[in-house]
């Protein structure tokens, strides 16, 4: 069993309550924090502590958190990343759910460290009865002095508030997410000016994710250098993984980095293996937007060496043989699906979901979905794999925001791997409506190695 | 008319009152949400003005916001609303099997209400349950893991209710 830092007390009974998370040495990192530790050596633990940004682009939250402006008299504000929308990920509605006072914990910490009064939680609108759960748990910490006026007589007051999106995916991104609790549509904003010096109502403004500012408590209670010792290289810390698809045991896990991906999917301890004894066939390991890996490079790199749960080690080959750790969501593919047809509902939720302020990105998106729904449905021509590739190739780095890169990304992975199999449904149009392509040439690493 | 009633006012305020003053616009997603649940499950004209009243914004402020997050329901819908998820992950475990079912079951294609104003079937994009996949909003609440079985229980089960309510 790896180290748990953030759900080790998930599974007590009634840890959602204020009463069992207190008893279970729950806001001790509080206490810590706001009576022994300045807001400097705050910020100094978590850039200690290597801890990165666990949204999905891994920017060491230390070093964000020190790009603060502090101009006089201008309030400032920590903004917690709740939107959650990428698909895969179901990690922080976990953490939310099920162990609600860690993150307000977090944001505590958080919040006196960033000198914000006023914290804000933007959760997707979908997530309403979690709302609840959060609005609850805040209520509770102030009934017991740990929110308000004066807490634990610092002098330090602080409330957190609970924002509602209302389903766009978009408002994920820090500035469209500004945007959005400002009461306006989600358009991604230029930049900069970053959101540091300029974000909420113009204010200095950090945006995190639910992760990351979970994992300040135990940074805290541990030290920064104490965290740093777990996990691997630049992957410090524990991460959670959301894992779903064709497997076993599909849910949320909590792992050090230095796990393999093949334990990962095997071991009863995760995901159990691959549902109904089918094989292995590809796997997006960080989110829709990351690139799909085929079976032979997910678990081994390009170079034959075992590839393992974090950062480094998943971003091994860069996009011609890797992929990325993203935000966790780990999207598993058996033998029996079609890598075509999960293209074009990744390519149908950019489309979905893009702004629209880009024409990059707005006619992109739409373009490639309709060319994946040809051939999926055996319409296509070959030119149109060709085609595909010349408009992802086009929207990736001429966008506003990242998006436009995440709706090109798996495109473009799913041809460079699996490009026979998109021809194949040009080239066997009927018997492609009649069955999926199957496994062919890759080879489900595990069965070559020797035991 | 459109209006809040009391008690609807004065959650109203507690939204506005999360804001520094004269960022009163900042709560509107919430105070959309709020009038959607107390008008009906939807959003009309009327009450999209109503909302640019209350918060001393431009009519425009709203339609500008209300047309762009899926959530807001700009023509009236079902007593209830089955929005199940048709991305990646809940493809891989047999979501449009179960749209498809939902669909012949009722007798409506997704974006269509039933003759009786009882059911709308609506196909979204991931809502963060992909590994109890397949799943549907209903609600406030997800349902999870659906089979045949579960939606034909489902179904029922609201039939019933509404019985009750009538
Ligand atoms: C299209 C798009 C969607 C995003 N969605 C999310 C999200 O749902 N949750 C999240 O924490 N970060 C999301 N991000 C990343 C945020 O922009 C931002 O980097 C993050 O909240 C910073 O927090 P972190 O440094 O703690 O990861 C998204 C980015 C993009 C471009
Ligand atoms: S890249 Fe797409 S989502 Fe991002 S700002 Fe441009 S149009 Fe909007
Ligand atoms: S893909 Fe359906 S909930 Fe995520």
């Amino acid at each position: 069993m790896g180290v748990k830092l953030l759900l080790e007390k998930a599974h007590v009974e009634g840890i959602r309550s204020y009463e069992v998370y207190r008893r279970e040495g729950g806001y001790r990192s509080v206490e810590k924090a706001l009576k022994t530790m300045s807001t400097d050596a705050i910020v100094e633990e978590v850039k200690k502590s290597g801890l990165r940004g666990r949204g999905g682009a891994g920017f060491p939250a230390g070093m964000k958190w020190s790009f603060i402006a502090k101009p006089e008299g201008v309030p400032r504000h920590l903004v917690c990343n709740a939107d959650e929308s990428e698909p895969g990920t179901f990690k922080d509605r976990y953490l939310m759910e099920n162990i609600p006072h860690l993150l307000i914990e977090g944001l505590i910490v958080s919040s006196y460290a960033l000198g914000s009064h006023d914290t804000y939680i933007y959760i997707r609108g979908e997530y309403a009865w979690i709302v609840d759960i959060l609005e609850n748990a805040i209520g509770e910490a102030k009934a017991n002095g740990w929110l308000g006026k004066n807490i634990l007589g610092t002098g330090f007051d602080c409330e957190i508030h609970v924002q509602r999106g209302a389903g766009a995916y978009i408002c994920g991104e820090e500035t469209a997410l500004i945007e959005s609790l400002e009461g306006k549509r989600g358009n991604p904003r230029l930049k900069p000016p970053f959101p540091a010096i300029k974000g909420l109502w113009e204010r200095p403004t950090v945006v995190n994710n639910v992760e990351t500012l979970a994992s300040v408590v135990p940074i805290i209670n541990l030290g920064g250098e104490e965290y740093a010792k777990i996990g691997v290289g630049r992957s410090t810390g524990t991460k959670l993984i959301s894992a779903c698809g064709n497997i076993n045991k599909p849910g949320v896990y909590e792992i050090d980095m230095t796990i393999s991906v093949e334990e990962f999917i095997y071991s009863d301890e995760y995901c159990g293996g691959i549902a109904n004894g089918k094989r292995l066939k590809a796997c997006i390991p960080g989110g829709s937007s990351v690139p799909i890996l085929p079976a032979n490079l997910l678990l081994k790199t390009a170079k034959g060496e075992t590839r393992y749960m974090n950062y480094e080690s998943l971003s091994d080959g860069g996009f011609a043989t890797g992929s990325m750790l993203g935000s966790g969501g780990f999207i598993v593919l058996d033998e029996d699906q079609c890598v075509v047809k999960n293209t074009y509902t990744l390519a149908r939720f950019y489309r979905h979901e893009s702004c629209g302020q880009c024409s990059p990105c707005r006619e992109g998106t739409g373009w490639m979905e309709k060319l994946l729904l040809r051939l999926e449905n055996g319409q296509g021509k070959i030119s149109d794999i060709d085609l595909l590739w010349d408009i992802q190739s086009k929207i990736e780095g001429n966008t506003i925001c990242p998006l436009g890169d995440a709706a090109a990304w798996p495109v473009a992975a799913a041809i460079r791997h699996f490009r026979d199999e998109f021809e194949w449904h040009v080239t066997h149009a009927e018997e492609a409506q009649k069955r999926n392509f199957g496994l062919a040439h890759y080879a489900d690493a595990r069965q070559l190695v020797s035991a | 008319m459109v209006k809040f009633n009391d008690e609807q006012l004065i959650e109203f305020k507690r939204l506005v009152s999360r804001y520094p003053q004269g960022k009163q616009k900042s709560a509107l997603l919430p105070v959309l949400h709020l009038a959607q649940q107390s008008f009906g499950n939807w959003l009309s004209a009327e009450t999209l003005d109503y909302v640019a009243e209350l918060l001393e914004i431009k009519p425009i402020e709203v339609y500008e916001v209300a047309t762009f997050y899926s959530m807001y329901n700009l023509k009236p819908v079902g007593t209830y609303m089955f929005e199940v998820c048709q991305t990646g992950p809940c493809m891989l475990r047999g979501s449009d099997d179960i749209i498809k079912y939902i669909g012949e079951k009722l007798s409506i294609k997704p974006g269509e209400t039933t003759t009786d104003g009882l059911f709308t079937l609506k196909t979204v994009e991931c809502l963060g349950a992909c590994g109890y996949a397949p799943m549907m909003q209903m609600g406030k609440h997800y349902r999870e893991h659906l089979t045949k079985e579960k939606v034909d229980a489902i179904i029922e089960d609201c039939r019933k209710n509404a019985a009750i309510n009538n």
